[in-house]
């Protein structure tokens, strides 16, 4: 069997003494959309945040296309092909929508407008208003714009925490839309998310977390169908 | 014809004078308010940093003017700005990497640098008064007027007189440049908006790529460069004298603040608002008032010269009272 | 701040080490004379009675810094406004100054005062379109009312025998008295910077300090009705005996052969000691109480608010009223110290207030004393007040030693003439080497 384009596994670790994850594993396929639920206090965010490298891993490793990145920086690992957009403060506020996207290709040395032209085809809302400070879009817009520079370096891993945060269901809808069509370009996606229902809809793969341990995997349609998972954790 | 001359008493006791002082207060507002965008502390030592890097351009400049070298109707001292300046930003590039990087790894509270700064404050203080005594230094040489009150009487046939002195236009023309020339770089180029963003999101910013400790690099050099300039042209509109440069801290940081900390248009804007209100606060109005036919006994003056200091005190205090991000919405923590 | 204080092992005996320290380079300064000491127990014990009085400091500026970590850059301010404390309690009363004026300076304060209060009032209730121009109204009428009153009222007081006294003059009252007048002097001005400037971000105390500091020193180089400004004001009675009298009473001159001192070098040593007692107590009652509040749930909170302010927050306290509180408390000790320094010196001197002397110095006295700890703050503060003295005469030493191999020039005579300024470099040294290297200071907090 080949291996997956994204394989973390077993990962164990936290930000003190106290270990946060507890033998955590994540994998992601090519053009997958991965993910995370599972109740608050789960370890969601951090699992994904030691996937990224944010966080000094006790045990385990991190692969990505083959390749052992467990030892990489977060910045080393955006240039490895990650994107990562953070819950909050994903944006630069004072910059124009066209300013924060070319920060996001801030490490690419060749022409980046392809790119970009590709953002605003996928966002269209955002592109009308390029010349606007992001700090004054609405929520939805922000968040846009937050995807938006994290695929200005073309990553082949997109992560993303809990995009539709504070955002009403409408913009919610949307935004997982657009996610699928990033998805459908040969993005893998790796996503934390609190509205579980609708992001395990679109998901290929769906991981519960419960005490940053696997509880549940299965594919989205399968989680949503388990009448233990819905019960425990979808709410009925 | 008395309206006139008010108008010219205004422009030359009020304007022209304020609009000088305020360039020069903008200037160094600019640096203050890139340090704390980017390093996130108000450095105390920036008056000195000033102090110092003129201290440096007034020892080239007599060096330039013992050799015969001299600009002609410009003050020497510009043309040894740019030495001045390559000096000043090495002492401060050399600073940062022995005191302030190690805090800046630690992630260390803003405070700590605060003092840290006070800290070089003292040395930078020392330093210019080793180098060059504590004494007042006139070093404005060249042509002293562009248009003298003589002149001005000659051409308009008014009373009331008018001058507009060699450094007070440079000042104006110097800070136009330099304004112009770091919104430039601070809009248009790569290494630029890297720094807006650092300045914007640390995180994000690191996220992105961006190399922190070369941003910081480049925030102390515009910061020199910007402190020398305001210094030099202060010392050349009025004079050098090492304390002064001490107390201009003040003017400084209310410039900064009534512009909101880390957004350098407001820090320009900042100069100036603290500056004509200083300057309107302390000018004795009652010439002008009588122009206008008012003839009172009193100087009509607010506040005495010496209290100037308290201008820019009262002013920072309201925009903390009442817009503690400052008028153009800088850092809010 | 928080993060380096985790409790290393620290040797109990730092603090004793340090005080033998103390007392050994007093005694080789009475004692011993060379290139390095003076030999005069005169000059020993006046270093001493004013690293005491630097020791109080140290200790408001401890208090602010080392239990609530806030920056204040105006400690002048607040020592200068305790000078005043002295001049207006205990000198003598100006023959025709309060008729001349001083009932209407007083109302002028009032109005101004007045006018402050009621701005804040309108502010607080009007609201709607009328809020601004009327404040401002309220300002501009306020403001006229009180130069028209102040303006005259000064000038007729300064006019008032101008070369003798020219100023308001004092009550006549106890000198002693003056000290805590001083204190509430500072913490009335505290009060009012505290509460626009706390609660804001951390920076702003100290740039909002930094300029109440400067202005504070400018009204009293100014004022001259108040302070005599330049002229200075001197003649401020003592809590001791004058050297003169002791000289003159013959008991004193037969003691002092006894001990075979001279009459001059005796009367000098006695007021001195006499000083010496009077400070020490002060200081040591101040460090008691300052010890006994934190051992108070009060200071437990303080400490708590120190270390974590945002789970103190959390917890329901009002952060910002603890350090209003402590801020005002800290410059009260800063105004007893300056009216202490005051009547030390005898005379008021407005341009002598120098901030790099009496705000920064003091704080790299608490930071090398070791912040958070009273007794480190006024063993440092002691300490550094001995070096900083020394280095006068120490400096142009060491310069001398330095160019001793260069040719006679303009640079040898330049190096020469600026050993002073390297005070400057070297006290900015000691800061940041400790800041650095020990940022818990010589003895450190428990």
């Amino acid at each position: 069997m080949a291996e997956p384009y994204l394989s973390a596994a077993d990962m164990r670790g936290g930000y003190g003494k106290a270990d946060i994850l507890n033998g955590c594993t994540l994998t992601v396929e090519r053009g997958q959309i991965a993910v995370i639920v599972g109740p608050n206090g789960a370890g969601k965010s951090t699992a994904m945040k030691a996937v990224f490298g944010m966080l000094n891993l006790r045990e385990g490793s991190v692969r990505l296309a083959g390749e052992d990145i467990t030892q990489l920086t977060p910045q080393e690992r955006v240039r490895k092909g990650m994107g990562f957009v953070p819950q909050t403060h994903n944006i630069f506020p004072t910059m124009t929508v066209e300013e924060n996207l070319e920060m996001g290709a801030f490490i690419r040395d060749d022409d980046f407008r392809d790119t970009m032209e590709q953002v605003y085809t996928l966002f269209p809302a955002v592109a009308e208003k390029r010349k606007q400070n992001a700090g004054e879009l609405s929520g939805g817009q922000r968040q846009q714009v937050a995807v938006g520079r994290a695929l200005m370096t073309r990553p082949s891993l997109l992560m993303l925490d809990e995009p539709t945060a504070g955002v009403s269901p409408i913009v919610m809808d949307e935004l997982f839309d657009r996610i699928i069509e990033v998805a459908r370009t040969g993005i893998s996606i790796l996503m934390v998310e609190q509205n579980a229902r609708q992001a395990l809809e679109i998901a290929d793969i769906g991981y519960v977390l419960v005490q940053g341990a696997n509880r549940y995997t299965d594919t989205g349609q399968a989680l949503l169908a388990d009448p233990e998972v819905r019960r425990t954790f979808l709410g009925g | 014809m008395d309206i006139l001359n008010a108008l010219v008493a205004i422009l030359n006791f009020v304007v022209i004078p304020a609009a000088a002082y305020g360039a020069q207060l903008a200037l160094g507002a600019l640096g203050v308010t890139l340090i704390y965008g980017i390093l996130r502390f108000s450095n105390f030592a920036h008056g000195d940093t000033m102090a110092f890097g003129t201290a440096l351009v007034i020892l080239v400049t007599w060096g330039l003017q013992a050799l015969g070298i001299s600009l002609g109707p410009l003050p020497t001292a510009l043309l040894a700005l740019p030495i001045g300046i390559a000096l000043t930003s090495v002492l401060v590039l050399g600073v940062d990497r022995a005191v302030y990087r190690f805090y800046r790894r630690k992630r260390s509270a803003p405070i700590i640098l605060v003092m840290a700064s006070v800290g070089v404050m003292f040395i930078m203080n020392g330093l210019t008064r080793l180098v060059i005594g504590v004494d007042e230094i006139r070093f404005d040489d060249g042509a002293r007027f562009l248009i003298s009150v003589q002149q001005f009487r000659a051409w308009t046939g008014l009373s009331e007189g008018l001058s507009l002195r060699v450094s007070q236009a440079l000042t104006l023309v110097v800070t136009a440049l330099a304004c112009w020339a770091l919104f430039r770089f601070l809009n248009r180029s790569r290494a630029g908006k890297a720094m807006r963003a650092y300045s914007d999101n640390e995180d994000l910013a690191l996220l992105s790529g961006i190399d922190p400790e070369r941003v910081v690099r480049l925030t102390w050099l515009i910061a020199a460069a910007l402190a020398v300039t305001a210094g030099t042209l202060y010392g050349l509109d009025k004079s050098f004298k090492v304390f002064n440069y001490f107390q201009i801290l003040l003017p400084i940081f209310a410039a900064s603040i009534v512009g909101g900390l880390g957004n350098p248009l407001g820090a320009v804007a900042g100069g100036f608002i603290v500056a004509f209100s200083e300057v309107a606060v302390t000018y004795p109005w009652r010439k002008i008032a009588a122009y206008l036919g008012f003839e009172t006994d009193g100087l009509l003056q607010l506040l005495s010269t010496e209290y100037k200091f308290a201008v820019s005190f009262v002013i920072l205090i309201v925009v903390l009272l009442f817009r503690p991000t400052g008028l153009f919405r800088g850092k809010s923590v | 701040m928080s993060n380096t204080r985790q409790a290393d092992a620290v040797s109990p005996w730092r603090a004793p080490i340090l005080f033998l320290i103390l007392v050994a380079l007093f005694v080789a300064e009475g004692t011993m004379r060379n290139a390095l000491f003076s030999g005069s127990w005169n000059t020993a014990l006046a270093i001493l009675n004013m690293g005491l009085i630097s020791a109080i400091m140290a200790l408001g500026v401890n208090m602010q810094w080392g239990y609530a970590g806030l920056f204040n850059a105006g400690v002048v301010g607040f020592l200068a406004l305790g000078g005043l404390a002295p001049v207006l309690i205990s000198t003598e009363p100006v023959q025709g100054a309060w008729a001349a004026g001083g009932a209407r300076v007083l109302v002028a304060l009032v109005v101004g005062l007045g006018t402050l209060v009621l701005a804040a009032q309108v502010w607080r209730r009007f609201s709607g379109p009328l809020r601004v121009p009327a404040l401002i109204a309220v300002l501009i009428i306020g403001f006229v009312v009180y130069r028209g009153l102040f303006d005259p009222a000064v000038m007729a007081i300064e006019a008032n025998d101008s070369a003798r006294t020219g100023n308001i003059g004092g009550l006549g009252w106890p000198v002693l008295l003056s000290w805590p007048v001083g204190a509430l002097f500072a913490a009335a001005a505290a009060w009012g910077v505290g509460k626009v400037a706390l609660g804001l971000r951390s920076d702003y105390l100290a740039i909002a300090t930094l300029g109440i500091g400067e202005i504070i020193v400018a009204v009293m180089r100014n004022e001259e009705w108040l302070s005599r400004g330049v002229k200075n004001v001197s003649g401020i009675p003592r809590p001791v005996p004058y050297e003169l009298d002791l000289q003159n009473s013959p008991d004193f001159v037969a003691r002092a052969a006894d001990w075979g001192l001279s009459p001059t070098v005796a009367s000098g040593i006695w007021v001195k000691l006499l000083y010496a007692g009077l400070f020490g107590l002060v200081l040591l009652g101040l460090i008691l109480l300052a010890e006994l509040a934190l051992k108070s749930p009060w200071g437990r909170m303080m400490r708590a608010i120190r270390d974590n302010e945002t789970a103190a927050e959390a917890m329901g306290k009002d952060v910002t009223r603890r350090h209003l509180q402590i801020f005002i408390i800290g410059s009260a000790v800063i105004g007893l110290a300056g009216a202490m320094m005051v009547t030390l010196d005898g005379l008021l001197s407005p341009t002598s207030f120098n901030p790099l002397r009496y705000t920064f110095l003091i704080w790299v006295m608490v930071i090398v004393g070791g912040s958070g700890n009273n007794w480190g703050a006024a063993l440092g503060a002691i300490l550094i007040w001995f070096l900083w003295i020394k280095a006068e005469v120490w400096g142009p030493e060491f310069m001398r030693l330095v160019t001793a191999p260069m040719p006679e020039g303009v640079l040898r005579d330049h190096l020469l003439g600026s050993a002073p300024h390297m005070r400057f470099i070297a006290l900015g040294l000691v800061l940041l080497v400790v800041l650095r290297f020990a940022p818990r200071g010589l003895v450190p907090e428990k």
